[in-house]
């Protein structure tokens, strides 16, 4: 149906861009505003559309001033050093230079296009001074985006999956669909994401581990359209195993579960292995700086599950969960209902409560309450898990977005196996973040990285067009 | 003097669905910035029957978070915030409701509302149609007292009086029950005046939060700020009309000068821009409503809705016919029906959609008290 000239649009589009989500859509708005007849594919439904940006909050951006929707300064020079020390140096310099430099201009870019953002100095994370945050969350962003681009006569189509980008030589023809059809055009943009709902595909990297993570992100990432570029032989970047993982509530949906399935008390108590033994240090370092370390940690436990136990204090010393956590008045009652070893967690409880220091804790700071004598210890805010009634939450680790992608120049442009770029494809987000985020995490920059590079998409795709 | 735990405590099912749906947003928060509803939520950690009718009582209901809701259905968590809040606002209203025995009015509100004004209608019409002579009924008065020759003053005036004491005491025993059972806390006089500047300028009704005034999402997702717009047109129209009625009073009274007025006399004046005021804010609330997005639109509410705008219209215009028509013959008629209206109103008040205003402005003078504290 998007071949023919019969329903109006034309045989072959300036543009078609894969995926509704942020760095589809920059890209889309920024072709169609120089002059390009622009389609947009989404393999979710409306409802669901625009893969992971739908879970998304904020962006990470550089900023030399207090703005209307930043305090402060962020300067480029303590944001490359925030990249350089999440991902160790894994990261290609030019790019990462790159799109820290065009942060600075999303937030005024977003909103002229019909974004909106909370003021400055509003809102539940002490983000405010690098982040800006998106009224409503990333649904609310992509509902202003597409409206903006519909303005502006961009297609849009849902439940449109490409099953395979036609590539040949390094030179794209456009893409078929799930139902066989052809879509023609002269330059091709995918920001089709990545592959966390693809659970047989991380097994190659997991092993059989992956069969026991939860995907928070979207099930539409199945990396369909990436298979297609890497079996074309096209260049790949980062490494099959890394991921955005966080330990999440065990009882969240299979997908699709989002931001409210996170789990914030792992400090505030203990976590268990399936064999009622500890793991890693509870309490190394502040929730938001260790969260997106939590995931792997689980992932690598026997049945990839943990269970953080709590007591009545504790358990108020962090944000509500979306599950009520599963409650007993003893610790021998919890363990069973947890599926635990009664004894042996009542041992393991012991032996920390043992290894605690006398005094409160205080959570607004990294205390050094520490245990002594523990393998291994817990560090801050150990205090004893000793007031019922006591709690705990059921942990498996939760895939928000995997980093394996394809490699591209500061022109968007994808590599091919040789180095060279392709002519007329281009790629942007989650499916290319990899060049910058080779590992690690640094919370709102890949909304960054997808707008930075969804708008050099769209403007490199329009302007060698040569019309 | 009220058992409230037995008025209220009921773990109704859209109750529960609201504490189900505040334990998501809770763990989400992505919404913190639409209004007040959220900051509240932020406060709580548990949502019992009290929680859970403040929260849906502070709620405007313009759907910005629906829109914006990542976990909105298809997702299996179906959190629909907007809709969730109506119905268990709605159900307060009938659970505070003085007296009590009448709070079945509630359900089924359009056709409650819809009965008692026609049979207000009707007894005003037939009345004057019984007790006047037809000459006097079709005949024209002119000039100062023109009305009263058809009523006394004593009776046209007394009547309201007594319907608005049994409203007014109907208010304060809601008002007394909701507090009551929210467990809110007078905040001071700072609350009360963030309370009064939230009711007039309808900041949480508009995006003001967000600090852009951009709108709340239409059914096509499209930001206006027309109910806002709408909403002040009723509540300023109703408020002169109110002020044109006092002043009416005073005339009467201070002055010794009987209605009708002057078309440019201050009673008339008020009553005639209040009145057009409230016509077109209730037209456009009724366009605004039917134009909204239908996965927010509680159906069970609609009828209560729809029957209070459309009251207020046709109070507003009946009036306003009168305006036109003193000076003729059918003066009486006119009469009439604006009188069977207006008493009707006042009588179906305290069981209508007007309640919300009531708890909407004891909701935000709690929240502003509790926002207060918690920011100490």
């Amino acid at each position: 149906m998007y071949t023919g000239t019969d329903n109006g649009f034309p045989k072959r589009w300036d543009v078609l861009v894969i995926g509704a989500g942020n760095a589809g859509l920059c890209a889309a708005i920024t072709a169609a505003e120089a002059g390009c007849s622009v389609i947009v594919l989404d393999a979710a439904p409306r409802d669901m559309r625009g893969g992971n940006t739908r879970h998304t909050r904020n962006l990470r951006a550089m900023h030399e001033a207090p703005t209307d929707v930043l305090t402060d300064a962020y300067s480029f020079e303590e944001y490359f050093e925030d990249l350089m020390r999440v991902t160790r140096g894994i990261t290609n310099r030019d790019l990462a230079s790159l799109t820290l430099e065009k942060s600075a201009e999303l937030t005024g870019w977003l909103g002229a296009r019909g974004v909106r953002f909370q003021p400055a100095l509003s809102g539940t994370l002490n983000l405010g001074r690098t982040n800006a945050f998106f009224l409503g969350g990333g649904r609310a962003l992509l509902n202003s985006l597409c409206r903006h681009a519909e303005g502006l006569g961009v297609v849009l189509h849902y439940d449109t999956e490409v099953a395979e980008i036609l590539l040949d030589d390094g030179f794209c023809d456009g893409v078929r669909l799930a139902d066989d059809s052809v879509v023609l055009a002269k330059k091709v943009i995918t920001t089709a994401g990545g592959f966390e709902a693809n659970l047989d595909w991380l097994a190659e990297g997991w092993g059989e581990a992956a069969k026991n993570f939860l995907v928070r992100g979207t099930p539409w990432n199945t990396g369909t359209v990436l298979k297609s570029l890497l079996d074309q032989g096209v260049k790949p970047v980062g490494a099959l195993d890394q991921c955005h993982a966080v330990a999440i509530d065990a009882r969240a949906p299979k997908y699709d579960g989002g931001i409210a399935s996170r789990i914030d008390g792992v400090p505030f108590g203990i976590v268990l292995n399936r064999d009622a033994e500890r793991f890693y240090d509870e309490g190394e370092d502040f929730w938001p700086k260790r969260y997106a370390i939590w995931g792997r940690l689980v992932a690598a436990q026997p049945d990839q599950v943990g269970y953080a136990i709590l007591d009545s204090i504790g358990v108020t010393r962090f944000m509500p969960s979306v599950f009520t956590p599963i409650r007993d008045d003893s610790i021998e009652g919890l363990a069973g209902q947890l599926g635990l070893d009664p004894a042996a967690t009542r041992q393991a409880v012991d032996l920390f409560n043992a290894a605690c220091p006398e005094g409160p804790i205080d959570q607004s700071v990294l205390d050094g309450k520490a245990t002594t004598g523990l393998v291994p210890d817990k560090t801050n805010w150990a205090a004893p898990i000793a007031v019922p009634p006591f709690y705990g939450f059921p942990l498996r680790p939760g895939i928000t977005f995997t980093y394996m992608g394809v490699e591209v120049n500061d022109s968007a442009q994808i590599l091919m196996a040789d180095g060279k770029p392709s002519a007329n494809l281009f790629a942007a987000g989650e499916i290319m973040a990899g060049n910058v985020l080779g590992q690690g995490y640094l919370a709102g920059i890949g909304m960054t990285i997808g707008a930075v590079f969804g708008r050099i998409a769209g403007a490199e795709a329009a302007r060698r067009l040569n019309r | 003097m009220d058992d409230v735990s037995l008025i209220d405590m009921a773990r109704t099912p859209a109750h529960e669905e609201t504490a189900r749906i505040m334990q998501i947003c809770n763990a989400c928060r992505y919404c913190e910035g639409f209004c007040a509803v959220f900051p509240a939520m932020e406060r709580r950690r548990l949502f019992d029957v009290g929680d859970t009718a403040q929260l849906a009582n502070l709620c405007h209901h313009c759907g910005a978070c629906y829109h914006a809701c990542q976990y909105a259905p298809p997702h299996e968590f179906a959190v629909n915030v907007p809709l969730t809040l109506a119905e268990r606002r709605a159900e307060t209203w009938a659970q505070y409701a003085w007296p009590g025995a009448l709070s079945g009015l509630f359900s089924q509100n359009g056709l409650s509302v819809v009965m008692i004004i026609t049979a207000a209608l009707a007894l005003a019409v037939g009345l004057m149609l019984a007790m006047i002579s037809p000459q006097l009924f079709w005949g024209v008065h002119v000039g100062e007292g023109a009305f009263y020759v058809l009523m006394p003053h004593m009776v046209m005036a007394g009547i309201p009086m007594a319907i608005t004491a049994f409203t007014i005491t109907a208010f304060v025993m809601g008002w007394r029950r909701y507090w009551r059972a929210t467990g809110a806390r007078w905040g001071g006089w700072p609350a009360l005046a963030d309370a009064i500047t939230a009711t007039a300028t309808m900041r949480n009704l508009g995006g003001d939060n967000a600090g852009d005034g951009a709108g709340c999402p239409g059914p096509d997702d499209r930001n206006s700020l027309a109910r806002r717009h709408y909403h002040h047109a009723t509540f300023y129209g109703f408020m002169l009309c109110f002020a044109s009625t006092s002043t009416g009073t005073l005339y009467h009274y201070l002055l010794g000068r009987e209605a009708p007025y002057g078309y440019f006399e201050l009673p008339v004046v008020l009553g005639t821009v209040g009145g057009i005021m409230l016509c077109v804010g209730t037209a456009g609330l009724w366009r605004e409503k039917r134009r909204m997005e239908p996965a927010v639109r509680p159906l069970s509410k609609l009828g209560m809705d729809y029957a209070f705008i459309w009251l207020l219209f046709w109070v507003s215009a009946s009036g306003l016919v009168l305006l036109a028509l003193r000076e003729t013959g059918l003066m009486g008629l006119t009469l009439a029906i604006h009188l069977g209206l207006v008493y009707g109103f006042f009588l179906v008040l305290p069981f209508s959609k007007f309640v919300h205003g009531l708890y909407r402005f004891a909701a935000l003078l709690a929240d502003a008290g509790e926002a207060r504290r918690s920011a100490v």
